[in-house]
């Protein structure tokens, strides 16, 4: 078959529609959220003071970070699932959640008691974040690695990793609703190693079905 | 920075999306010109057939056509899609080679003939495929048979063979480069 007869099926195959990838990220979007909260409440739900913790800074600072990362991360590997992505672009407001913890981190390491930082950091819940996000956002990877399937990435292993970044920044919303631990030296330290487990498996899952 | 050309893509491939099959054609002719001219560019030694590399760009471009932004211009996204699979062929032949879009550029074109060649991935790939996607890839590609003949000739009815054409094709997409 010459590339002539080749074209002569594919215009021939025209009608096929597929479904266009800003309505597929949005459709993935909403069922990782709608997944996320079906695990997050048959696993853990949230915390009992919640009510209390809401009129404290440092417990609704997390949700501002987690969404904002959610949300950056949701653009990032849209872009990222078209072929003529340009990387830094897509990448760059990424840098908004952690940008968002070091100046938290500086206001916390200013306003606390020396003696405070090490419990803090550790915190009481640490092991429990980092099985409870990967859980948590292991429905939502898989979803998004369905989308980029769909998709065209250029770079199959780093969307796959951002698709990870998403995964994990849905989960931890969740996740920071049942957490005690506030601090955003604990939030910096333990979510971000939890955001690298799924990144990892995301750039490993990545890398092999993203591929086109 | 949307030059003429580039626009005239734009309108054909607008057209096709809507579901104009001559839009299509056109639109998939001028591609195929563009990738054969950048593939031969790009490959200056042998080991990789640049007729290869745009069959398989076609391809990809038919299978992932939904990825175009339609407010963004066609000649980065076709270029896009046309380097990873040239990358893809370069790799299989196990040569590290790095590709750049504005390299090469004056680099001796590798002279084909693009009947023969185009018989050897293409060709083993299909042989891949069910009898009846097979039959019904071949009636419309090789034959030239329009939806309609290839239903009469081939005794199944249009969206049979319209959903044997679209999962032949996309068959033939995924196992090019395998």
């Amino acid at each position: 078959m010459n590339t002539d007869d080749l074209i002569k099926s594919m215009s021939a195959d025209v009608a096929d529609r597929e479904m266009p990838m800003r309505r597929a990220w949005l459709l993935a979007a909403l069922a990782a959220f709608g997944l996320a909260a079906t695990v997050f409440f048959i696993l853990i739900g949230p915390r009992a003071d919640i009510g209390a913790a809401m009129q404290t800074w440092r417990f609704p600072f997390k949700f501002v970070v987690t969404l904002t990362l959610a949300f950056t991360a949701w653009k990032a590997v849209a872009s990222l699932s078209h072929p003529d992505a340009s990387r830094w672009r897509a990448l760059r407001w990424l840098l908004a959640a952690p940008a968002l913890i070091v100046a938290a981190i500086a206001v916390e390491v200013l306003t606390i008691p020396m003696d405070q930082m090490m419990p803090r950091l550790v915190g009481t819940n640490n092991m429990l974040c980092l099985v409870a996000i990967p859980a948590i956002g292991a429905l939502p990877l898989a979803g998004f690695l369905a989308v980029l399937r769909h998709g065209a990435p250029a770079s199959p292993g780093l969307a796959g990793a951002v698709a990870g970044v998403f995964a994990a920044a849905v989960a931890a919303t969740f996740y920071a609703a049942h957490c005690i631990d506030d601090s955003p030296l604990f939030v910096a330290l333990w979510y971000s190693l939890a955001t690298l487990i799924l990144a990892l498996v995301g750039y490993a899952a990545g890398r092999s079905v993203a591929r086109w | 920075m949307q030059g003429k050309g580039d626009a005239d893509l734009a309108v054909l491939l607008r057209a096709a999306l809507a579901g104009d099959e001559k839009a299509y054609a056109r639109f998939l002719e001028r591609v195929a010109a563009l990738v054969r001219a950048f593939a031969r560019r790009r490959i200056v030694q042998g080991g990789v057939d640049a007729e290869d590399v745009v069959q398989d760009t076609l391809l990809a471009i038919h299978t992932k056509r939904h990825t175009w932004r339609p407010e963004t211009p066609v000649e980065p996204w076709l270029y896009a899609i046309a380097r990873y699979k040239l990358i893809d062929a370069f790799r299989r032949k196990g040569r590290h080679i790095e590709v750049d879009i504005d390299g090469f550029a004056d680099a001796i074109p590798a002279v084909q003939s693009e009947e023969t060649i185009s018989e050897r991935d293409l060709g083993r790939v299909l042989d891949t495929l069910s009898p009846g996607q097979r039959s019904v890839v071949e009636s419309i590609s090789v034959d030239g048979r329009s939806i309609g003949e290839t239903a009469q000739a081939l005794n199944m009815n249009e969206t049979a063979v319209r959903v044997a054409l679209h999962r032949g094709l996309k068959a033939i997409a995924a196992r090019f480069g395998q």
